[in-house]
């Protein structure tokens, strides 16, 4: 398999009023493969967002190198085919729905690449059935849930036909049942439509659906491995200001009291099986 | 408080709620014209007969008709009195001290009255039967030629739609602010005008802060799907003129000419 995005000792700094510079991103190199689903944690201000941002070339390394697809960010001419290979789903579901109707939402950025009418309808209702609101293809956007707002954003991009997601905690703000169903949205992509997905989150359970896990720290990648890998209890992950999933919390407090189970196991039903 | 749209449009199914916007903003304009060419009160008579046929037959609720004069009901009220008081010729019909009411006042005041109060129903029937959506399409389509003159028809009409895409989430945004300053003990309703507009200002600092935020978080979403204004850019409802639309235009113009040659 091939990688799509690949950061070459990347950093980045923000201007603040011109003079001084924070650097959020610190010699970071890290390779994605196409069609993998990569769990993206940190605590706040550790970096994660301006990852993103560079990954879709909203914003360009100071030094270093973004590559995505064979195409490099900071290159103005690669920028628009850049950002139509990869999507961008934000945390706050309002602030990313620009227009008056479900379907021309979705329409939205198909009418941005200049495509034509018939093909942006035919479009819309795939996406739209994708992420399951095609019944509320003529609904206004604020009557919408949090959860199905989310899933317009997705279905938004999904319809431009990106080859890699990156969300940056689309689930923040959203209840336990709009985060089903949008992680549910995330996964069917993912293993269905082979969609390389980046996913910021905060929620150490969603990371258990990935297959690779990245964790950041003050700018810099101070983890990158498999689930079971991550949680096995090697690292402090308090440290990084970050928890270990309830589940595998309880497999350790019952394995300290003497229960024979594997250390490894991701899954509330695998638990179950083992226990029961 | 949360129904509120720009122009009061009222959905439904008629002639002129489905002809096409640009068309539609076409009539207004040469319906406008015409009023301008008006002479005498036969005129306006035609004019008003002629809009109230229309009216009817969109199936627009008569009350609409009235609401839609409260806004400018004072500047109506002023152009009356004015013309009443201080427009001078003919015969005087009344002394009010040093003024007097004569009879050029009472024809122009009367005259001008009409014509503001046609000029509000006709723009008012327009906006009543058009989705704000379509009027913007519409202004999109029919300032394009104007572009070169520099004047921004695509970012006008991406304006509005992203006013009337926020309108609600900003009354919903400032309702929930105005109940946790009430918590704190804030008063919104007690007070003369002064206090009031006073005591706002915990309600409009925040609703400010939040608007600019969303604002820019909307920027980046909207470039990161692609969004570079408005060359080569595609409409997935393209507007497309029928029959109808001629017949409404060649009404309307019908209706310029009529005045313009019969000299009424
Ligand atoms: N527009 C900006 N201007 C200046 N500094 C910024 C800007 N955006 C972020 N920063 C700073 O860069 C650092 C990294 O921020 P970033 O938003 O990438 O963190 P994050 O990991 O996404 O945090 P969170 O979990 O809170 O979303 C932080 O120290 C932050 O204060
Ligand atoms: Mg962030």
């Amino acid at each position: 398999m091939s990688n799509i995005l690949e950061l070459k000792n990347v950093s980045f700094d923000y201007f603040l009023n011109g003079e001084t510079a924070l650097r959020a991103l610190d010699d970071i190199s890290l390779t994605i493969k196409k069609g993998e689903y990569i769990a993206l944690i940190g605590s706040n201000g550790s970096g994660k967002s301006t990852l993103a941002r560079l990954l879709n070339a909203i914003l360009v390394p100071t030094s270093g190198e973004v590559w995505v697809d064979g195409l490099l960010t900071s290159r103005e001419e690669h920028r628009w085919e850049i950002r139509r290979r990869v999507g961008m789903v934000f945390q706050n579901p309002d602030n990313q729905i620009v227009a008056t109707t479900v379907e021309e939402d979705v329409a939205f950025g198909l009418e941005n690449l200049g495509i034509d009418s018939s093909q942006i309808s035919r479009r819309v209702t795939e996406a739209l059935e994708r992420v399951g609101l095609s019944s509320f293809r003529h609904h206004a956007p604020h009557l919408l849930s949090g959860g199905q707002k989310q899933r317009l954003a997705i279905a938004g991009i999904i319809a431009m036909r990106p080859r890699c997601l990156v969300l940056d905690e689309p689930t923040a703000m959203l209840d336990p049942r709009g985060r089903r169903e949008v992680l549910d949205t995330i996964q069917r992509m993912n293993r269905q439509e082979g969609v390389t997905v980046v996913h910021i989150t905060h929620f150490m359970e969603e990371t258990l659906e990935a297959d690779r896990i990245v964790t950041m720290d003050r700018g810099k990648i101070v983890q990158n491995g498999k689930p079971e890998e991550i949680f096995n209890g090697e690292t402090d992950l308090y440290q990084l200001g970050l928890e270990i999933p309830v589940l595998l919390r309880l497999n350790r407090i019952l394995r300290s009291e003497g229960l024979d189970i594997p250390a490894n196991i991701l899954n509330l039903n695998d638990l179950v099986n083992i226990l029961c | 408080m949360q129904s509120i749209t720009l122009g009061h449009y009222l959905p439904g199914d008629s002639f002129l709620h489905n002809l096409d916007p640009r068309i539609k903003l076409l009539c207004l304009l040469v319906l406008i014209v015409t009023l301008f060419l008006v002479r005498t009160f036969w005129g306006f008579m035609f004019f008003g007969v002629f809009i109230i046929l229309i009216f009817s037959a969109s199936k627009l609720p008569w009350r609409y008709f009235l609401r839609g004069l409260r806004p400018v009901f004072f500047i109506i009220f002023f152009t009356l009195i004015l013309h009443f008081l201080f427009t001078d010729g003919g015969r005087v019909y009344l002394r009010l001290g040093p003024l007097t009411v004569e009879e050029a006042g009472v024809f122009m005041g009367t005259f001008m009255t009409l014509r503001l109060v046609l000029l509000v129903i006709t723009t008012l029937l327009i906006t009543l039967t058009t989705s704000p959506i379509s009027f913007a399409d519409g202004i999109e389509y029919i300032l394009r030629p104007f572009r070169r003159l520099g004047i921004p028809g695509h970012e006008i009409a991406m304006m509005m739609t992203i006013a009337l895409r926020f309108i609600p989430t900003l009354m919903e945004e400032s309702d929930k602010i105005r109940k946790a300053q009430m918590a704190r003990g804030a008063d919104f309703e007690t007070g003369n005008i002064f206090r009031r507009a006073r005591n706002l200002v915990p309600l409009l600092v925040p609703l400010f802060v939040s608007a600019f935020r969303r604002a820019d978080e909307l920027a980046i979403a909207m470039e990161a799907r692609c969004y570079r204004g408005g060359e080569n850019r595609t409409k997935m409802r393209e507007l497309h003129t029928r029959p109808r639309d001629y017949l409404g235009l060649s009404v309307s113009l019908g209706m310029m000419l009529a005045i313009l040659f019969s000299g009424v």
